[in-house]
């Protein structure tokens, strides 16, 4: 396949970037979009020229590192999955593929394809977590049991991967898909019942100052999340908040 | 050569944990609050010893090269995580993992380390439900379990496929929790480069800040490694594309012993390669072979007629299939150990029997579950005349229920769906037994400098099993290392805070700022990733799933030679005062020249074959591993010496006091 890639370059954080094209051949279906972009890095260091910088890691969708907006569209036009698990049978031979950085206030660019996104770790330190000490001093894992529905329902929104797909899918570059995943993981939880309250209070007190955009219910991140997580959290997110908000 | 002291406490196994807990110094909390401590790696190890840490009171840095602790290759681990409950009530005990574990090691690990795994197995579940880890549950809301290779219980516990991911969230809550409190300070996109060591103590860490590409000086009372495993000196493994031997390599060559570097997993079910292209392979978790069926066809035509497309497997009836592993291991069948899983695979590839384009690959094949639970399921429906095409539905809802998440992996990679049709699968590297040698307190060579999980050599012998590394991640961090370190710190409670003006400080950050120098100022020919890939391509041809000496000696001296060429053709762009990705390699792949050598001059000493290592000079008649255990019941820890070739070897005798040593059968 021979393709045209017009790709996001940006030397550092300060400094303007601008989208450059670069001819590319011999891509085969069978490689994944990441694996495209390494032949292309081989290519420009036997040139002399700087690689271009892109996230990756685990390369099997789990990690939540790669990120890509392509075509418009994060993580590509493939469905439930991420950058590096997007496969180049999903072109043609002549395309031409605009590859971008997630684009969002609360994702500042670091360098060309890099963003960084430290303001959803930070999202989780307000209070993200249960607050139980690590020693091991628990009750027996079978004490309190736990309808599998609502465990079900509790891990499908602890899969979220933190990639950021659903911020750079939303045309607000809101954060709640995200957020209300980790508020619903717990809420659904007899464990996580005890600090609700505050929680989602203090989830959404931060994902606010971080300059994430509100939502205004379009869905787009639900479509474009790698791992599926439903709207219904973000349902349910609000309806912890108004309560917790009652409750002061 | 000398003897290494493991410090094993004495009295019986069982009470060996509890009374060295009861016998070992505290630290008093407001003494706490003045000692710090460098945690290298924030994976299940490093994350939840992290969180430990700080929750007792001491100041904690955490490193980590991603942009979150969150995304430590852990992360990835799939299938799930053992604990001796014995919920199923199937006669599960910790003497029973502990056991398997031994036995599962091929009897190359140490006695007391692994019975304390086992003994604190069951808390890291009661731990990490209380901190919000969703389980998978039955119906009545108690937590479900499933069965892995080489045991006869049930004891796995997991979450879908990713029980590694919500784990590791755990630990990450758990670690955020003390970031909110102050108590932790993260330096994500941050890689350790160099360890420095002051008065014989480990007293810090040099790292550079990937971002501004700034070095930078960190100081604290104790260094712990938690940075895993170095299955990429192979190039294609499981592996994350960032995993890297760096931090162990630097402590090892700052004093630290390098415990069996020959000990590699080879994982039986991993997709297998598709072409030249290739970055990385990937896992298919082994709960897979809880339902699915490992086979081959039984005639060297069909397995041609597959590979030129002329056939499917599906046309093949069962009586023209070899379930070889069936076959071979009746007892065990489909669920043996990697290890045997894997050369199993091999050996049948290998007489002409694989079943793609390139030959390797055997079938994993779901037809016989997806059948069985679907007559189940009608039959708990109430319908006891099933049509096949009703069966086919019901059974597929309880595999998609299972496993769905790996079915859509392997669907997005290979393009074909495998509810239809058998998975093909192949062995790849996944997990490295061997690593930095530490005694029973989780310490290395240097005192101060601990190392936990993957990076150490410690549990899991010469051979893994399924669902045991998240345990001994964990069980490092959460429940060992808070302890024996403490004994450590409380010698320190003195010391005060270490200043990083010093000439041991300077020493260390200049010899930093060389290496990077030299890389960026190269300008040689080659990338670091064709170095990668030659250094891969000589690994696992002659250091993989099957050895010799013959291919062990050539591979040193090729090894040797590439890392001579590495230094002398090496192209870095960019400079170091900037992210620069390609340093980042380069610095790794550095690391992984030398290891790759002592890898390789550790498997040509182990002139037997145990569990991973496979020597071909050594095995049975029906082509098992054969051990010697007059001769090689140890544990051997490489020092260095300037150069990785010519490296000094320890031994550490292991003793069986409570298990009796026997040659592994899965028949």
């Amino acid at each position: 396949m021979k393709l045209t890639l017009k790709i996001w370059r940006q030397k550092n954080a300060n400094t303007k970037g601008e989208l450059k094209t670069y001819p590319i051949d011999g891509i085969e279906g069978d490689m994944s979009f990441l694996e495209m972009l390494d032949v292309l890095n081989e290519g420009l260091i036997n040139k002399g020229e700087e690689p271009v910088v892109f996230d990756h890691d685990c390369r099997e969708g789990i990690c939540g590192s790669c990120s890509l907006q392509i075509n418009g569209e994060p993580h590509g036009p493939d469905r439930l999955i991420t950058t590096c698990q997007l496969h180049m049978r999903m072109f043609k031979d002549g395309d031409t593929i605009v590859i971008e950085p997630f684009r969002a206030t609360a994702f500042p660019v670091i360098k060309d394809l890099v963003v960084d996104r430290s303001s959803f770790d930070r999202i989780q330190q307000a209070g993200g977590f249960i607050s139980v000490n690590t020693s091991g001093n628990t009750i027996d894992a079978n004490a309190i049991p736990v309808n599998k529905h609502d465990a079900d329902e509790s891990f499908n929104a602890a899969t979220c991967i933190g990639c950021g797909a659903c911020v750079a899918a939303c045309k607000n570059a809101s954060a709640m898909l995200f957020t209300s995943a980790k508020v619903s993981q717990f809420a659904l939880l007899p464990q996580g019942k005890t600090e609700a309250t505050e929680r989602v209070l203090n989830m959404v007190a931060q994902m606010d100052k971080e300059g994430f955009g509100n939502c205004s219910n379009t869905g787009a991140c639900e479509i474009e999340c790698p791992k599926g997580i439903s709207l219904e959290n973000i349902a349910r997110m609000n309806r912890e908040y108004l309560g917790a908000s009652i409750k002061g | 050569m000398s003897i290494l002291d493991s410090k094993i406490p004495k009295g019986p196994l069982a009470d060996k944990w509890t009374k060295h807990k009861n016998d070992i110094n505290l630290v008093n909390p407001a003494n706490k609050r003045n000692i710090d401590v460098i945690m290298v790696g924030t994976g299940l190890a490093g994350g939840s010893a992290a969180a430990t840490l700080a929750e007792l009171g001491y100041n904690v840095k955490t490193f980590c090269y991603q942009d979150s602790p969150r995304r430590a290759h852990s992360i990835a681990a799939q299938g799930g995580i053992n604990a001796a409950k014995n919920y199923q009530g199937d006669g599960d005990s910790t003497y029973r993992l502990f056991y398997d574990t031994i036995k599962g090691g091929d009897y190359r690990s140490r006695e007391a380390n692994v019975y304390r795994l086992a003994e604190v197995s069951a808390n890291i579940i009661d731990q990490c439900v209380a901190q919000g880890v969703p389980f998978a549950r039955e119906y009545g809301g108690m937590l479900d379990n499933r069965s892995f290779g080489g045991v006869l219980v049930s004891r796995t516990f997991y979450a879908k496929g990713q029980t590694g991911q919500q784990l590791l969230l755990g630990a990450y809550a758990a670690m955020n929790r003390q970031i909110n409190r102050g108590k932790i300070t993260p330096y994500n996109r941050h890689e350790m480069l160099d360890l420095v060591i002051v008065d014989g103590k480990a007293r810090g860490i040099i790292a550079r800040d990937l971002v501004t590409g700034k070095i930078e000086r960190h100081s604290a009372h104790a260094v712990v490694i938690a940075s895993g495993g170095y299955g990429n000196v192979f190039f294609l493994s499981t592996n994350a594309m960032g995993s890297n031997v760096t931090a162990s390599w630097k402590i090892h060559k700052r004093g630290a012993y390098f415990a069996n570097p020959c000990y590699t997993q080879i994982h039986p079910t991993c997709i297998p390669v598709s072409g030249d292209h290739q970055s990385k392979l990937t896992l298919m978790s082994e709960s897979l072979r809880n339902d699915g069926r490992i086979w081959v066809p039984k005639k060297k035509e069909d397995a041609e007629a597959i590979r030129n497309g002329k056939k499917k497997p599906t046309d093949l009836s069962a009586e023209e299939r070899d379930y070889y592993l069936e076959r071979r291991y009746p007892s065990f069948g489909n669920l043996v150990p990697r290890d045997v899983a894997s050369r199993a695979a091999k050996e049948r590839c290998d007489a002409g029997y694989g079943v793609n384009k390139t030959g390797e690959a055997v079938y994993l094949d779901f037809a016989s579950a997806i059948e069985r639970y679907g007559k189940e399921q009608a039959a708990i429906h109430g319908n006891h005349n099933p049509s096949d095409a009703e069966i086919k539905k019901l059974g597929t809802q309880v595999i998609e229920s299972k496993y769905g998440n790996l079915f859509q992996m392997y669907e997005k990679i290979v393009d074909e769906n495998p509810y239809e049709t058998p998975m093909m699968i192949y062995p790849a590297v996944h997990y490295t037994m061997g690593g930095v040698w530490v005694d029973y307190n989780l310490q290395s060579t240097i005192p101060g400098c601990y190392v936990t999980g993957e990076a150490n050599f410690s549990d899991h012998g010469a051979n893994r099993l399924g669902a045991s590394a998240l345990m001994q991640g964990l069980a490092d961090g959460y429940f060992v290392l808070p302890y024996t370190i403490g004994d450590y710190l409380s010698k320190d409670i003195k010391t005060g805070k270490i200043s990083t003006e010093t000439k041991e400080f300077d020493e260390a950050e200049s010899r930093v700022r060389e290496l990077l120098n030299k890389l960026v100022n190269n300008n040689g020919t080659h990338s670091v990733d064709y170095f990668h890939k030659k250094l891969g391509k000589i690994m696992w041809d002659k250091c993989g799933m099957a050895r010799n000496a013959e291919d062990l000696k050539s591979a040193m001296s090729e090894i040797r030679a590439l890392r001579e060429e590495f230094w002398k053709d090496v192209k870095v762009p960019g400079g170091m005062d900037e992210m620069n990705s390609e340093l980042e390699k380069a610095t790794r792949v550095a690391d992984f020249l030398e290891l790759g050598e002592l890898f390789a001059k550790d498997a040509l000493h182990r002139n037997e074959s145990c569990g991973g290592h496979f020597r071909e000079e050594y095995q049975t008649e029906e082509g098992e591993a054969l051990r010697d255990d007059e001769n090689f019941m140890y544990v051997a820890a490489w020092e260095y010496t300037g150069d990785p070739g010519n490296e000094v070897l320890h031994k550490e005798e292991l003793d069986y006091e409570n298990i009796e040593v026997k040659s592994r059968s899965y028949k």
